[in-house]
């Protein structure tokens, strides 16, 4: 038990520092120079006060979107659909922004719970289709991510907009931008959301850890039959655990929506956000602490990815190729995990 | 010499895991041609031992010698080269695969181009089947074969891999009466053929019957070696558990009082949608114990299930105290004053990747003071967790520790800590000691009869018809899902119960109907 647990933290850093290791490597093969590399990277998550508001805010959804992830997982379910649920999140928020005309106290939390329940709304769906029929949920997440790209789109272009591919901005009323967190660090975009965030891994620590309901929903994950006996809803559970991580994804969609940009775009492809929720909650053991962490160093990463071509050189794409790396590495933990115990055994 | 007489020799084998030491230096050494019995209460260590003999788990100190040769198992590969095989307390089998394909896995035959030559291998298992009398067909699907056929399918695994040495870990635990005889068969024709078998069993009649010796282990601890046919069973009893034990439950004279479970004319489908119950009556007391004796597959199962809520019924009606209970949900049963100790340990009766903790309140966790306002309350949950634990006697760590990580009689004696604490109206008791040591059962059997005593009503079904004749006030013998009679324990005998559960009689005792 102990063991597992200085495991769980040790495979996730020993799967980093290996996928740096091996980008490294990459950039002395691609004839650069990885400690500027490098050096620039650190620049550009953590240079100035700018540049650190701009990971934080990257950082934010990618919290979101990993709970999303884990949070299923966690109940035994796959929610390979967190993209289309941040995506229908984000319509639902820049939608009630932009509609409605009410105070800040009643305008902001709305849009909000916009986004959540069209998340929800989104997980929803494969939940059921899961509870009652059996259909597999990464089959119908993955169609419902396609389903909520191009709905959105065609509602930017004929809804929202008169045939344009950008609405305009949301009230301010409805605006999670932070003047406050605008000013300490020189003007980045950094918002009030990255708290919500931060409460959302609180949340969904207590509801797992606390409550009966996260009682329910991982005794349903882990064994259905048991769960039955022991008078548990198995349908009802499987929903409510799609609805909730559909909800924590369609925070996210809010963060973008209401704090980062203001609007909502017509988009050519995914916003990956969802995608890289599951790298997260992967490499964060699927806990909400874990998760908090992983993010952060997708945030810093992706952040810094962008000083490094000018910095040193570096194409982003290694950045790309070094996250996979760590993926990869987390993926085949069973390797480590293997050469841990050899070294403890001949260590003793 | 020693190396010449020993197939296996097991010296000072230690196995320690967190917080507790499995096996503390035991030595167990099985000779060429012998059944050999590992006898020890439920956590003992015998899984445990065997598994390190299997190459599943490493010993922190010991050797182990085959054929007087010292090896080094490291793992189940190294095993099966070295000429052992293991047959699993729970089976390990792939479903949706032929018997063949089961069999083979892992060590295919293949033709000159690379491709898996099938018709070899069933031939081969064909022969192996014929010679040791396994009657197993080797091109059906395992999800269709009976327990017993899947037992024998687990043996061909090993014999097809060239075991000299069988280890069976409790495989009568699964197997009615039927099947235990066959498999006693199977055993002495290994035996003929030169093999030798280290069997693991609490039932101390299976050791007198078939075993040559027996060695005994307690709390991890070697006890001894010793030649069955200068023992007898409460030696061998009262070695393993270290003091008497009784084998007759004695109980007062039960004192029937007001009909608790009332079932009339009730009718089940089962998974394939076949009848099998079938217009069944009964009627549980408070104050007695029912027994129900049946052959494995007459409707028992379907029939608890349907009580619970866990099947539905077609038609027909449950009552329990007066309440129509049919076609309700599980918790509404619970909560009306049902307690179930399932059959299936590992499918109902536990979450394995929980707690033993957190499984000690799985019908209760939404109540006080298990939770308030949907928030648990991980104190009580503990506290109540430990009562058990000390009261049931469960062997583990502690309350933090995961069901999977217990023996199999500790997660059984949890589970019946957990039912018969909520002290119910009517208590189900479905193979409640099946996988259990002589000790717990004496213990077990006696709590029965204690809740039967406090006024309780107790339905229990098993396959063994020793313990329906011990602790029954009342058998009701099923057959073709109905009740076909209902005798008393004292009047009747094994063999008339037999017959009654053949069908044979079933028209003349036709007393279908409880006593209304
Ligand atoms: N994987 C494991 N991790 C931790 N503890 C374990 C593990 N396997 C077994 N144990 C502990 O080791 C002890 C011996 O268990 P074992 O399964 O060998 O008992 P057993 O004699 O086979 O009992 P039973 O008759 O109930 O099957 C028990 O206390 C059990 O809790
Ligand atoms: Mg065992």
């Amino acid at each position: 038990m102990a063991r597992n647990r200085i495991f769980n933290i040790l495979i996730p850093i020993i799967s980093v520092l290996l996928g740096l290791i091996a980008g490294a490597i990459i950039m002395l093969i691609s004839g650069h120079n990885p400690i500027e590399g490098y050096r620039a990277l650190w620049n550009g998550a953590f240079g100035d006060a700018f540049t650190l508001g701009e990971t934080a805010r990257r950082t934010t959804p990618l919290i979101l979107t990993g709970l999303a992830v884990a949070f299923a997982f966690r109940t035994g379910l796959f929610n390979i659909g967190a993209e289309g649920q941040v995506i229908v999140g984000w319509l639902a928020a820049v939608w009630v922004g932009l509609a409605i005309d009410a105070p800040m106290y009643i305008h902001l939390p709305l849009a909000i719970a916009a986004a959540a329940l069209a998340g929800a709304i989104w997980g929803f769906v494969p939940g059921i289709l899961k509870a009652k029929l059996g259909v597999h949920e990464v089959i119908v997440t993955i169609m419902m991510n396609y389903i909520a790209l191009f709905i959105t789109n065609e509602i930017i272009r004929n809804v929202l907009t008169d045939h344009t591919t950008t609405t305009e901005a949301i009230a301010p009323t409805a605006s999670l931008a932070s003047e406050w967190l605008q000013g300490i660090t020189y003007f980045s975009r950094l918002h009030y959301g990255f708290l919500i965030a931060l409460f959302a891994a609180a949340v969904m620590w207590f509801l797992i850890q606390r409550t009966t309901i996260g009682y329910e929903l991982k005794a349903v994950g882990f064994n259905q039959h048991a769960s039955k006996y022991a008078g548990m809803n198995v349908s009802k559970n499987i929903i409510l655990s799609m609805a909730i991580a559909g909800a924590f994804a369609g925070l996210a969609g809010a963060m973008e929506g209401l704090g980062t940009y203001g609007t909502i775009s017509v988009m050519s492809g995914f916003t990956n956000l969802g995608f890289d929720g599951i790298a997260v909650a992967l490499l964060g053991a699927n806990t909400a602490f874990g998760v908090v962490l992983a993010a952060i160093l997708f945030g810093v990463l992706k952040e810094g990815a962008g000083e490094m071509p000018t910095g040193a050189g570096v194409p982003t794409e290694l950045v790309d190729i070094i996250i996979a790396l760590i993926i990869f590495f987390v993926a085949s933990s069973y390797i480590i995990r293997w050469a841990l115990i050899r070294f403890k055994k001949e260590g003793k | 010499m020693r190396g010449l007489e020993y197939v296996i020799e097991m010296l000072d084998i230690r196995k320690e895991f967190p917080g507790i030491v499995a096996n503390d230096n035991i030595t167990i050494q099985l000779k060429k041609g012998e059944i050999h019995a590992l006898l020890g209460e439920n956590g003992a260590g015998k899984s445990t031992l065997m598994n390190v003999l299997f190459g599943l788990y490493q010993p922190e100190k010991g050797e182990i010698r085959v054929n007087g040769e010292k090896v080094n198992i490291t793992n189940p590969n190294i095993a099966n080269e070295l000429g052992i095989g293991m047959v699993h307390q729970h089976f390990m089998l792939v479903e949706p695969f032929t018997v063949t394909q089961n069999i083979i896995l892992g060590k295919e035959p293949k033709t000159k181009t690379g491709k898996i030559n099938i018709k070899k291998a069933e031939k081969e298992i064909q022969e192996l089947s014929d010679r040791y009398g396994l009657k197993v067909d080797p091109t059906a699907k395992i999800s269709d074969i009976s327990v017993g056929m899947q037992q024998r399918v687990e043996i061909l695994k090993t014999l097809y891999r060239g075991a000299e040495v069988l280890i069976f870990d409790e495989p009568t635990a699964v197997l009615t009466p039927q099947e235990i005889h066959e498999l006693i068969g199977i055993m002495r024709s290994l035996i003929k053929e030169g093999k030798s078998i280290i069997l693991i069993t609490h039932k101390l009649k299976e050791i007198m019957e078939v075993c040559d010796r027996c060695t005994v282990i307690r709390k991890g601890k070697g006890i001894g070696t010793v030649e069955v046919a200068e023992t007898n069973v409460s030696e061998l009893a009262s070695l393993m558990v270290g003091r008497e034990i009784s084998f007759k439950t004695d109980k007062a004279e039960a004192q029937p009082q007001e009909v608790v479970l009332n079932i009339s004319d009730l009718h089940v489908k089962d998974t394939r949608k076949v009848d099998i119950v079938k217009g069944l009556n009964l009627d549980v007391r408070a104050g007695e114990i029912v027994g129900i004796a049946g052959v494995d597959g007459n409707g028992q199962s379907e029939l608890i299930e349907a009580i619970t809520g866990l099947r539905k019924s077609e038609s027909g009606h449950i009552k329990l105290k007066n309440k129509d209970i049919t076609n309700k949900k599980p918790r509404k049963v619970t909560e009306s004053g049902i307690g179930h100790i399932p059959q299936d340990r590992h499918k109902y009766g536990l979450v394995l990747d929980y707690s033993i903790g957190d499984n000690m309140v799985l019908q209760t966790y939404y109540q006080k003071p298990y939770s308030k306002q949907t928030v648990l309350n991980q104190k009580a949950i503990s506290k109540k967790a430990k009562e058990l634990i000390a009261e049931y006697d469960v062997r583990t760590p502690s309350e933090h520790t995961m069901a999977r990580a217990l023996s199999g009689g500790n997660q059984q004696k949890a589970i019946i800590g957990r039912e018969v604490d909520r002290s119910p109206d009517l208590l189900i008791a479905a193979q409640p000691t099946r996988g259990l040591d002589v000790g717990a059962i004496e213990f077990i059997h006696r709590r029965l009869i204690e809740e039967r005593d406090k006024g309780k009503a107790v339905l229990l079904v098993s396959f063994e018809l020793d313990e329906i004749m011990d602790v029954s006030d009342r058998i009701a013998v099923m057959f073709d899902g109905k009740i076909v009679a209902n005798v008393k324990p004292e009047t009747t005998n094994e063999q008339e119960l037999g017959l009654l559960m053949a069908g044979s009689q079933a028209e003349k005792a036709g007393g279908a109907h409880g006593e209304k």
